[in-house]
């Protein structure tokens, strides 16, 4: 590492384990702050139940989908979570690849951040079928009535990646934690907590030739999770590519929805992280060459989704199909431009400011910037799901669609769900790797 | 009078990984076969130095992702060509294209669940009580301290000679772990 150290170099090992297992024995100030975020979240979790509930009781029919339009937000919001969540794996997995090792103080929060936006986006496939009831179809098994699932529709795909990508990340997030865990087991004192702590150590105890094993576990997960990630999104693209809707198939959805989930998912873990560093006071862990190169990878990122978006009105133009250039002049500037111009705006002008140096390392700077690029791909996803479905090939099928409240209380819901479950994580697991952190910490001094 | 506590090993505790990990070598070319070493960190170098082999895991890995992929794409085949097929637009009853991706997801399943249980297995774990948790100050095995345990059952062991041994590659302390 030419560019200079990512951990200052008065850290000790000590000083890594009392910092990150403090925050989760000892927690820094009163309990009060950390119930009261628990406390709103869980408001939203209930508002979640609540909408769950009358979806349930009568059906998606309280959703303002429509016939023209029967993918609504609940499809583009599939969308925005599991790309957030691709950024967790990104970090973990391609940059542990690279052997980029300033991702030791954010693998993580980041496959935490990974795991529950996963685990949102995997519920709204669910949610949304007309009959969630009998969702287990669209899983092969031998039945009595002798039929299966087809397996030429992107949907059962996706049914297939995600579970993966939900399962894969928990596996590699809790084989990644078993050491941290053996260091939160003995360093506790309070006798419930070694025997919780223990448990989840499974006894590791720090064996050298544990290590070598685990170390090749975990390199096999992470390489071959890289073309997962790229593969889980593709899939979700493909959802939209496959279908013969103008606006939709495109042979640049996989590769340009994967770069845009990835600079979502950056934007949201530089929001976590900075939170972490300043509720938890990691400074050291979590350094200002850290945030500076997370800055670096979403403007990197954020370019090649706006190549991206050129592209793809390109094509549409080029293409000279009266129906693909229809779709995109809704989109520039028809009913859908307060979206496309919405996501342009928030994705790519506050991004520019990530060009300078000194900002990168301006908390609030960054902090604006990842909020705005959260919320632009947000428009991102709506503009490209809605727009093609609301105005295609027969103008009398055409027709508005606006979201009814019951799918905003889902949606806000889930983003309850997301931060009370991030919230239980960072009190009662470590939100940085432990052992992963001291392993750069020798490498730095060496050097 | 009592008769003495069976011995698992000796345990040196060490300042620096690059001690224990010269320790390894010295012990490892004196002949003692039964030993490990105990770090709070991956330590480059030191599975090497202990003759662990870890091919196994890539081989597990490998069998999880022939495994799922090959199954899952068997199944897809059985499932719309030889089970039940139908006509779905107009499409192949064997569309491999469109075969591809689960089948992918499935080796990706298969490769990471084989691959963290044979490290599992591999290290024997879960097993929640071992002997050198009994050491002295072991608990900072997992904070900033570097063991080197050589176990009794190593045919090169004998008390006096290994603590000696021990000592002189720098140990801070030697300490008994019962057996």
């Amino acid at each position: 590492m030419a560019e200079g150290k990512s951990l200052p170099a008065d850290l000790s090992d000590r000083g890594v384990t009392a910092q990150i297992a403090g925050a989760v024995l000892h927690p820094p100030g009163s309990g009060w702050a950390w119930l009261a975020v628990l406390g709103a979240s869980g408001l939203l979790v209930a508002m979640l139940l609540v909408s769950i509930f009358w979806l349930f009781f009568k059906g998606v029919g309280v959703w303002g989908i429509n016939i023209p339009v029967n993918w609504g937000i609940a499809i583009s919001n599939t969308v925005w979570w599991i790309g957030i969540g691709h950024a967790g794996t990104f970090i973990s997995a391609v940059l542990l690849v690279t052997g980029q090792h300033w991702r030791n103080s954010l693998n993580r929060f980041a496959e935490a951040m990974t795991l529950l936006a996963a685990t949102c986006a995997a519920m709204y496939p669910v949610l949304h079928l007309g009959r969630p009831f009998y969702f287990y179809w669209v899983i092969p098994y031998p039945n009595v009535m002798h039929v299966w699932p087809q397996f030429r529709s992107p949907l059962e795909w996706d049914m297939f990646a995600f579970f993966t990508y939900l399962t894969v990340s928990l596996i590699f997030w809790y084989v990644g934690m078993i050491p941290d865990m053996a260091a939160l087991r003995d360093t506790a004192t309070g006798r419930r907590r070694q025997v919780v702590y223990g448990l989840m150590a499974l006894g590791w105890r720090g064996s050298a030739a544990h290590w070598a094993r685990w170390r090749r576990a975990y390199v096999i997960v992470a390489a071959i999770a890289v073309p997962l990630v790229v593969s889980v999104h593709s899939g979700v693209a493909l959802l939209f590519a496959v279908g013969p809707i103008p606006g939709w198939h495109s042979t640049i959805f996989p590769p340009y929805f994967v770069l845009g989930a990835v600079f979502s998912g950056f934007a949201v873990v530089v929001m976590l992280a900075i939170v972490l560093r300043a509720v938890f006071g990691f400074r050291d862990l979590i350094t200002d060459r850290h945030m500076d190169l997370l800055g670096q990878w979403l403007l990197a990122t954020g370019l090649m989704t706006s190549y991206g978006y050129v592209m793809d009105a390109f094509t549409a133009w080029y293409s000279a199909e009266p129906f693909e250039r229809g779709t995109l002049l809704d989109r520039v500037a028809g009913p859908y431009a307060l979206s496309y111009w919405s996501a342009v705006v928030l994705n790519f002008v506050p991004l520019q400011l990530l060009w300078l140096p000194r900002l990168r390392r301006t908390m609030p700077v960054m902090f604006a910037v990842a909020l705005a690029v959260t919320l632009g791909m947000w428009f991102e996803r709506y503009m490209l799901v809605e727009s093609a479905l609301s105005r295609d090939f027969l103008p009398s099928s055409w027709g508005p669609y606006v979201p009814s409240l019951w799918e905003w209380m889902l949606f806000f819901g889930l983003v309850g769900f997301f931060l009370f479950a991030f919230t239980l994580f960072v009190r009662f697991l470590p939100a940085v790797p432990i052992a992963e952190v001291k392993e750069v910490l020798h490498e730095e001094r060496e050097e | 009078m009592p008769r003495p506590l069976p011995l698992y090993g000796l345990m040196a505790e060490f300042d620096t990984p690059d001690q224990l990990l010269a320790a390894v070598k010295q012990a490892r070319a004196d002949g003692y076969r039964r030993l490990d070493a105990y770090t709070p960190m991956p330590v480059s170098g030191m599975g090497e130095a202990l003759g662990t082999n870890t091919t196994p895991v890539a081989w597990a890995a490998l069998a999880g992702g022939v495994f799922g992929g090959g199954g899952g794409l068997f199944m897809e085949w059985y499932a719309n060509v030889v089970s039940y097929p139908l006509n779905i637009g107009g499409r192949p009853e064997a569309a491999w294209p469109a075969f591809v991706l689960p089948a992918f997801e499935l080796t990706v399943l298969g490769a990471t669940i084989f691959a963290a249980l044979a490290m599992l297995a591999l290290n024997r774990l879960p097993r929640l009580n071992h002997p050198v948790f009994e050491a002295p100050r072991f608990s900072a095995a997992e904070v900033d301290r570097f063991f080197l345990c050589i176990e009794a059952a190593d045919p090169h062991f004998r008390p006096e000679r290994t603590r000696a041994f021990l000592e002189a590659c720098g140990a801070v302390s030697v300490s008994e772990v019962p057996g």
